[in-house]
């Protein structure tokens, strides 16, 4: 009984040691420059792109066109010069709890702001 | 040792999440304070210099290129190229700091500067300054508008300060990263550094990204 | 009534081993310089013993000056002075960092079976940054002090006074940064150096509750320094964000700063309740009701106290939209709590409950803390906290769960931990008095602020209708008692690392890894890394681990 406890515990440490190396492997995958230039590159077009559109009157659609493209830009920076793609699902769960923290800070203040044009009930 | 490499890269992106928060209150208050004076908000904007500010946000965005290049080569043992990649990065680092600069020296001229002889007529009479005027045409502001463009340059001034000051710190770190690759410290199979640098400066890329077009892109329609 | 679970070594024989960590390296830099997680503990248990000494002398200052219904102790600006230093100190250089920094640092490792905490350099350098936020406090109340509240609402703190808010501001930033590095730490730790077989659900519920206070350090954390940040700016600069007279908002101040400061109390009670779950478990020799359950709720306290900010401002002029949601939501984050109280009654069910000194101080956790909570329930109902707020009924409440809760929980775990740590027992009889006179004391010095606030006196006066002295004198009696309770662990304790009973490795017969070893711990905690394969609180385990070691000897 002790003995399969034993062998549990070690297999236990095995597979977790086949987690650390899954994650040295993607560790040591090496993002090709090809895809830092597509990337550089893109990054570069969708600046001039937000640039230009700020020139359009689009009304309401300036300020949401804009972030949407910012948005985009952070998104490709975060997922391939940060290497988020190729990690580990810790580091997505960890990319994820800061921005909805982050989210909820602006969201929940920006609440009351825009809720007190309602007046008391 | 893998698990080492994996500890510094995890304590890397949290430390990143206490930068998003910290961040995360200027963007707050920049998001209230241009609901509640839009008007305000877009004459500022428009003394902001968008050549500068593109010309910024392509070094920037250059130079977070090259730091990912520069990791690359610290993957692949590239010294010589390592060594390229971060003088590039440092180098654009810098430019971008120098047209911080020279933008800066722009408002400090025009009294845009809150607290310190702040100057309204730019606002009130925008025909008193020529070069925006031609560009824009914005039409005069009433006076309490004009004075909430105070409230636009403080936070132009605490949101780019901010971010130049984490610019400046990545530079002073890429400097050491320099000297370090230049003795092979960092391709011989240990590229954790840099690779927690590149994420690092990649970050503050992203803050760019946004605070460039929250900041000189309100509206630019004539 | 008079059985207990201790099981020391035979005294007369019994030495403190030889090699341990105290004993490992001498001279003051091997301690100012090192990387071992446990020295630092000690390192920060003695500057935190400091400054709770200090907040401890400020309120004896608060208590005095309310005997009487008029400000004749001091000037109304110095009673100012001193409520917000006693605030100041008391929550960022005590309660923030005490069990996290002292409990928290020296037993993580040794809970999750590994050598050291993931980051030692950062752990030195989160000690540095407390060190240099505690000075610049010193330099703070040389200077003349700051009277804007431990809450620096705006616009009086950045436009009608003209006290020392900036070094404050550079204080509480830099005890901040101390903070965040700490969480950062314990993250990185739990997450990647659990020994092998120390699955999530195998863990103490001292870990789980670090690890849930460690991600509310540092997610919330840098929301309070951007807020100081833009204080200091606004000071200096004028640059307008808080100030109404340029269109700003001081109300946005303080959605900042509660952003953190509300998961800033959740970040000091959940270390305690970790404390609470070891010492109740071990104490009715039983394991905790409802593991999962427990676990679960320390991360849902966590996750829900980023929503509830709102509940410290529904006077302020929010919009009442906002506060409905706020209030609903603060409804919501009381639950986990509950959960918890309730799962440390059912373990007590049935269980062969001993009345050691760790003990009676989390019985005491248990009672005050729930009313603590409750009445805070009562603070969350928009419609109450509009008459309770600003009161002494808040000043109450939170006293109750801080000082009831916290504080007891501290020293429960101090207790609990302290033959670990220092390889001697405390005197027990003394200790069970002095938690007793804690007991008594706190309440004869708390529970009449209760009925204060409902009366209606405000907190932060030095000056109060004179209906309200003889409660007031009741409180400041209390007060003195307390003090005696919080003196006397200070001495024995300090008596009893010469003269304590040598403790050996088990004196509780606790389950945890961290009894495992010897009494102080070796500097690389373990001989060889454990393989963990049992769950925590396995009271079986821990007897059939004795049998067989009984079985070797006699052989």
């Amino acid at each position: 009984m002790a003995k399969d406890m034993q062998m549990n515990a070690h297999q236990e440490h095995e597979n977790e040691q086949d987690d650390d190396r899954a994650a040295l492997e993607e560790h040591r995958h090496v993002v090709p420059p090809r895809i830092y230039l597509i990337v550089g590159t893109t990054l570069l077009i969708f600046t001039a792109l937000t640039v230009w559109a700020s020139y359009l009157e689009l009304g309401v659609f300036n300020p949401i066109i804009a972030l949407f493209i910012a948005c985009v830009k952070a998104t490709i920076v975060v997922l391939f010069f940060m290497h988020v793609k190729y990690s580990t699902k810790l580091t997505k769960l960890t990319v994820g709890a800061g921005l909805f923290t982050f989210l909820t800070l602006i969201g929940m203040t920006l609440a009351d702001y825009f809720t007190r044009a309602w007046g008391r009930w | 040792m893998g698990q080492q490499v994996d500890a510094t890269g995890f304590a890397m992106w949290l430390f990143l999440l206490t930068e998003i928060m910290f961040f995360g209150g200027l963007f707050t208050a920049y998001l209230i304070y241009r609901n509640w004076y839009y008007p305000a908000f877009v004459a500022g904007s428009h003394q902001l210099d968008i050549i500068w500010g593109t010309a910024n946000t392509a070094v920037l965005i250059t130079s977070s290129f090259t730091m990912a290049m520069g990791v690359w080569c610290a993957e692949t043992r590239r010294k010589g190229g390592l060594l390229l990649c971060l003088c590039l990065t440092l180098f654009l680092g810098l430019v971008f700091l120098g047209i911080k600069s020279i933008e800066y020296g722009e408002k400090i001229e025009k009294h845009h500067v809150p607290g310190f002889h702040y100057s309204l007529k730019s606002f009130t009479d925008p025909e008193s300054d020529p070069q925006i005027y031609k560009m824009y045409h914005d039409k005069p502001l009433p006076l309490d508008m004009a004075r909430h463009t105070e409230m636009y340059f403080g936070l132009y001034f605490a949101m780019t300060g901010m971010h130049a000051l984490h610019m400046i710190i990545g530079c002073a770190i890429l400097v050491y990263m320099v000297f370090r690759a230049q003795a092979g410290a960092y391709t011989t199979g240990h590229v954790t550094f840099v690779e927690n640098f590149g994420l690092y400066w990649h970050f503050v890329d992203i803050i760019w990204i946004f605070l460039f077009p929250l900041l000189y892109l309100i509206s630019r329609h004539g | 009534m008079s059985t207990t679970i201790v099981s020391l070594p035979d005294q007369s024989t019994a030495r403190i081993p030889k090699v341990n960590f105290i004993s490992k390296e001498h001279g003051l830099l091997s301690w100012l310089l090192t990387g071992d997680h446990k020295r630092i503990a000690m390192l920060y248990l003695a500057s935190i013993t400091v400054f709770f000494a200090i907040g401890g002398a400020l309120a004896g200052l608060i208590r005095l000056e309310l005997l009487t219904p008029q400000s004749d102790l001091m000037a109304t600006d110095t009673y100012n002075k001193v409520f917000t230093m006693h605030g100041v100190i008391m929550v960022f250089l005590f309660l923030v960092p005490s069990v996290p920094a002292t409990l928290g640092n020296f037993l993580i490792p040794l809970m999750i079976g590994a050598k050291d905490l993931a980051l030692p350099k950062i752990n030195l350098l989160s000690w540095y940054l407390y060190v240099a936020g505690g000075i610049m406090v010193l330099y703070t109340m040389a200077a003349g002090g700051v009277d804007t509240g431990w809450t620096f609402t705006t616009p009086l703190s950045t436009h009608y006074l003209n006290t020392n808010v900036l070094s404050t501001g550079i204080a509480v930033f830099i005890a901040g940064f101390s903070s965040i590095f700490t969480g950062l730490n314990f993250i990185v730790t739990i997450h990647k150096m659990r020994a092998p077989g120390m699955t999530w659900f195998r863990l103490p519920l001292f870990v789980w509750s670090h690890y849930a206070a460690s991600i509310l350090m540092v997610l919330g954390t840098p929301v309070l320094a951007i807020a100081l940040v833009l204080v200091m700016l606004e000071r200096v600069m004028g640059i307008g964000v808080f100030d109404a007279a340029k269109g700003g908002d001081p109300i946005l101040f303080q959605h900042l700063f509660w952003f953190y400061s509300h998961p800033a109390v959740y970040i000091m009670i959940l270390p305690g309740m970790g404390v609470i779950s070891e010492v109740i478990s071990t104490f009715s020799r039983k394991r905790v009701f409802g593991y999962t359950a427990v676990a679960f709720s320390s991360v849902a306290i966590a996750v829900f106290g980023f929503f509830v900010w709102e509940h410290h401002m529904f006077i302020m002029g929010v919009s009442t939209y906002s506060t409905l949601v706020f209030s609903l939501l603060t409804m919501l984050v009381a639950v986990p709590s509950a959960i918890k109280i309730f799962n440390w009654s059912f373990t007590l069910y049935k269980g062969s409950i001993t009345f050691e000194t760790p003990m009676l101080y989390a019985f005491g956790f248990i009672g005050l803390f729930t009313i603590g909570g409750l009445t805070g329930v009562f603070l969350g109902t928009t419609g109450t906290d509009i008459h309770l707020t600003e009161t002494y009924f808040i000043v109450a409440h939170f006293h109750f769960v801080m000082v009831g809760g916290m504080l007891m929980a501290f020293l429960s775990g101090i207790h609990f931990w302290w033959p670990k740590m220092t390889g001697r027992m405390y005197p027990e009889k003394i200790s069970q008095l002095a938690a007793l006179i804690t007991f008594i004391g706190f309440n004869f010095t708390f529970f009449p602020q209760f009925i204060l606030g409902t009366l209606g006196m405000p907190r932060r006066y030095a000056a109060y209708p004179p209906e309200f002295q003889v409660l007031n004198v009741f409180s400041t009696a209390g007060a003195t008692i307390l003090g005696v309770g919080y003196l006397l662990p200070i001495l024995y304790l300090t008596w009893s690392l010469r003269y304590g009973e040598i403790a050996g490795n088990n004196p509780w017969q606790a389950t945890g890894l961290e009894w495992q070893v010897q009494s102080p711990p070796l500097t690389e905690n373990f001989a060889e890394i454990p393989i963990v394969d049992h769950d925590a609180y396995d009271y079986d385990w821990l007897e059939k681990k004795h049998e067989h070691e009984r079985e070797v000897t006699s052989v």
